[in-house]
C-alpha cells in the first residue's frame, strides 16, 4: 500500500513539474517580442551559450573525427574499401554523432551554466526583484537564454560535422593514406542533402529544444540554496543526456528505418 | 516650499491608508503562518512590521506585492485589491511600490549605474542623458555617485544596500518595503540606512514599511509599529505607545528578554527527570 501511495506521489509530482516546466517555456516564449530591447540580450545571450562553447565543440569534433578516420579505415582496409572512408565518416556524423555529441557537450558546458545562473539569480533574489520591478523574468531573463540556446546548438553541430571530417581527413588521407579525391567524391555521391543534412538539422533543433529547455527549467525551478543549485544542475547535465539519448533512438527509428 | 510640503507630509492624519491587509489567512503546506490578520500602512509614513524570526515578516511583503495570494482575506494597494488584480494591473500597480530586498538583489552583470538606470530604461522612454541625469541624483542621495562604475561583487555590504536603496526610488515610487534592511550592517552603515530612510520618506513624500527585528533603530524613526507573533498581529500604535504596551510578549521582544512567553529553552521533557533517568541507566 505504502508502495502504491510512494508511487501515485512520484507520478503526480512528475506530472506537476512537467506541468511548470510547460508554463515556464510558453509564459517566455508566447509573450510579446520587445525588438528593441530584446535584440541585445539575444546577442549576449548567443555569445554566452554559442560561442563560448565554440572551443570544446571544435576540439571535441576534431579528436572525434580522427578516432572515426582510426577506427574505420582499420575495418574497411580489410575489406579493401577503405576508399568508403570518407561516406563513412560523413554519414556517422552529419547523421548521429554530430548532432548527439554536441547535445551532450552542449549540456555539459552551455546547459550548467544556464542552470547554475538562474538558480543564483534566484537564491539572490534577482529574479524576485524583476517581478517587482514590473519586469517579466520569463521575457527577460528565460526568453533570451531559451532562443539563444535553439539557435546556436545546431549551427555547433554543423561546425562539430564540419571540423571533424577535417579531423577524419588529416588521419585518413594525409596519415594513412587514403586516396583523397576518392575521399571527397564518394562523400559527395553518397551523402544526401535531405536524407542526411537535413534530418541531422532536424534532430539538432530538436536536442537544442530538450536541453535548453531542461537547464532553463532546473535553474528557475530549483530550492534556492547552495545544495539545491548544485542538485539542479546535475540534473540537468543527467536528464538532458538521457533525454538526448533517448530522442536520438525515436527521431532516427522515424527518418531511417525504412 | 520643500519645507511646507515635508511639514504636510508628517502631519498627514494616520487613518489614511496605503495598504489595508484584511483578515488574511496564509499557509504554507500545513503549517499556518497568519490567521485573520488585519492591520493596515498609513500614508506618507514610516511603518515598522516587527516581530521574531520566522514568523513569515517577508512573507508579508511579498503577499502585499502580489508576488503571493493570501488563502483567504484581501489585501489593498490604493483601494484596489492586489490578489484580484490581472496580471497586467498587478504590474502597473508594482511600478508605484519598490522594495529593497535583504540581499540588495543588485544584478551582478552590470554596473552600479547600469542597476539603478535599470527601471529607468526598461519603464520610460527618457534619453539615456536624461537617464544619467536621474541617475546621477540618485546616487548622489545614497552618498554613492563615486561609486557608479564599480561591480556590485566590488561593493561592501553597506553599499550596495545603499545601491538598491538608489535603484528601488529611480521610479519615484509611492510605497518603499525594506526587507530587513539593517540586517548585517556595522553601526556607521546601519546609521547611514537609518537617516537615509527617514530622510527620503520626509523628502520624496512616499509611504514606507520597514520588515525588521532591528528594534532599537525602527523605533528611533518609525511612526507607525505593528508587532505579528503567533499568527497574527500582537500589537500596534506608535513607537511610544508600544514601549508602554501591557502584552508581556510584545515587551519580551521589544526590550529582548530571553525567556518570558516566547521560552528560552525549546520544548522538553523535565529536566530533573532526564538526569535521574540518566543515572539510573
Amino acid at each position: 500500500m505504502d508502495f502504491l501511495q510512494a508511487l501515485g506521489h512520484k507520478t503526480l509530482s512528475r506530472f506537476a513539474s512537467l506541468g511548470r516546466a510547460t508554463r515556464m517555456l510558453l509564459g517566455a516564449l508566447l509573450s510579446m517580442p520587445n525588438f528593441k530591447k530584446g535584440t541585445p540580450l539575444l546577442i549576449k545571450q548567443l555569445y554566452m551559450v554559442g560561442h563560448q562553447s565554440l572551443l570544446i565543440i571544435m576540439v571535441s569534433g576534431l579528436f572525434i573525427g580522427m578516432v572515426l578516420a582510426l577506427q574505420g579505415y582499420t575495418v574497411l582496409v580489410g575489406y579493401g574499401a577503405e576508399d568508403s572512408l570518407g561516406p563513412l565518416v560523413a554519414l556517422s556524423l552529419l547523421r548521429e554523432l554530430g548532432p548527439v555529441v554536441t547535445a551532450l557537450l552542449f549540456a555539459g558546458r552551455a546547459g550548467s551554466a544556464l542552470t547554475a545562473e538562474i538558480g543564483l539569480m534566484k537564491a539572490t533574489e534577482q529574479l524576485s526583484s524583476l517581478e517587482m520591478m514590473a519586469i517579466d523574468p520569463l521575457k527577460r531573463v528565460v526568453a533570451p537564454r531559451f532562443w539563444a540556446g535553439f539557435i546556436s546548438m545546431p549551427l555547433l553541430a554543423l561546425i562539430f560535422s564540419a571540423v571533424a571530417i577535417i579531423g577524419a581527413h588529416l588521419v585518413g588521407v594525409d596519415w594513412l593514406g587514403v586516396d583523397s579525391g576518392s575521399f571527397w567524391s564518394i562523400m559527395q555521391s553518397q551523402v544526401s542533402f535531405q536524407q542526411d543534412i537535413l534530418n541531422g538539422m532536424i534532430k539538432s533543433f530538436v536536442f537544442a529544444l530538450i536541453v535548453t529547455w531542461i537547464a532553463l527549467y532546473k535553474g528557475y525551478d530549483c530550492v534556492p540554496t547552495s545544495e539545491g543549485i548544485s542538485k539542479a544542475t546535475t540534473e540537468t547535465v543527467v536528464h538532458s543526456s538521457l533525454a538526448v539519448l533517448g530522442f536520438d533512438f525515436l527521431l532516427t527509428a522515424v527518418m531511417f528505418s525504412s | 516650499m520643500i519645507y511646507k510640503l515635508v511639514n504636510q507630509n508628517v502631519e498627514r492624519d494616520l487613518s489614511q491608508s496605503i495598504i489595508e491587509i484584511k483578515d488574511v489567512t496564509f499557509s504554507r503546506g500545513d503549517r499556518t503562518i497568519y490567521k485573520n490578520m488585519s492591520f493596515s500602512v498609513p500614508k506618507g509614513k514610516i511603518t515598522a512590521i516587527m516581530g521574531p524570526s520566522g514568523i513569515g515578516k517577508t512573507t508579508m511583503l511579498r503577499l502585499i506585492g502580489g508576488q503571493l495570494k493570501p488563502d483567504s482575506g484581501d489585501i489593498t494597494f490604493e483601494g484596489q485589491s492586489v490578489p484580484g488584480m490581472t496580471r497586467a494591473e498587478l504590474y502597473e500597480a508594482r511600478t508605484k511600490m519598490s522594495m529593497l530586498f535583504q540581499s540588495g538583489a543588485l544584478f551582478t552583470d552590470m554596473s552600479v549605474f547600469d542597476n539603478i538606470a535599470f527601471p529607468l530604461r526598461e519603464h520610460t522612454q527618457l534619453s539615456e542623458e536624461l537617464i544619467r541625469l536621474v541617475v546621477l541624483m540618485k546616487l548622489q542621495a545614497v552618498g554613492l555617485r563615486g561609486a557608479r562604475d564599480l561591480m556590485p561583487s566590488e561593493l561592501s555590504g553597506g553599499m550596495a544596500r545603499r545601491a538598491a536603496l538608489a535603484r528601488s526610488i529611480a521610479l519615484d515610487p509611492e510605497l518603499i518595503m525594506y526587507d530587513e534592511p539593517f540586517a548585517g550592517q556595522d553601526p556607521i552603515s546601519m546609521g547611514v540606512l537609518v537617516r537615509l530612510i527617514k530622510s527620503l520618506n520626509q523628502v520624496l513624500g512616499l509611504s514606507s514599511l520597514i520588515v525588521t527585528h532591528d528594534v532599537t533603530e525602527v523605533l528611533s524613526i518609525a511612526d507607525h509599529v505593528v508587532i505579528i507573533a503567533e499568527q497574527g498581529v500582537i500589537g500596534t500604535g506608535t513607537p511610544e505607545q508600544m514601549l508602554q504596551h501591557s502584552s508581556p510578549l510584545v515587551q519580551q521582544f521589544l526590550k529582548g528578554l530571553s525567556d518570558g512567553p516566547v521560552p528560552f529553552h525549546f520544548k522538553a521533557a523535565p529536566y530533573e527527570d532526564e538526569l535521574l533517568l540518566g543515572a539510573q541507566q
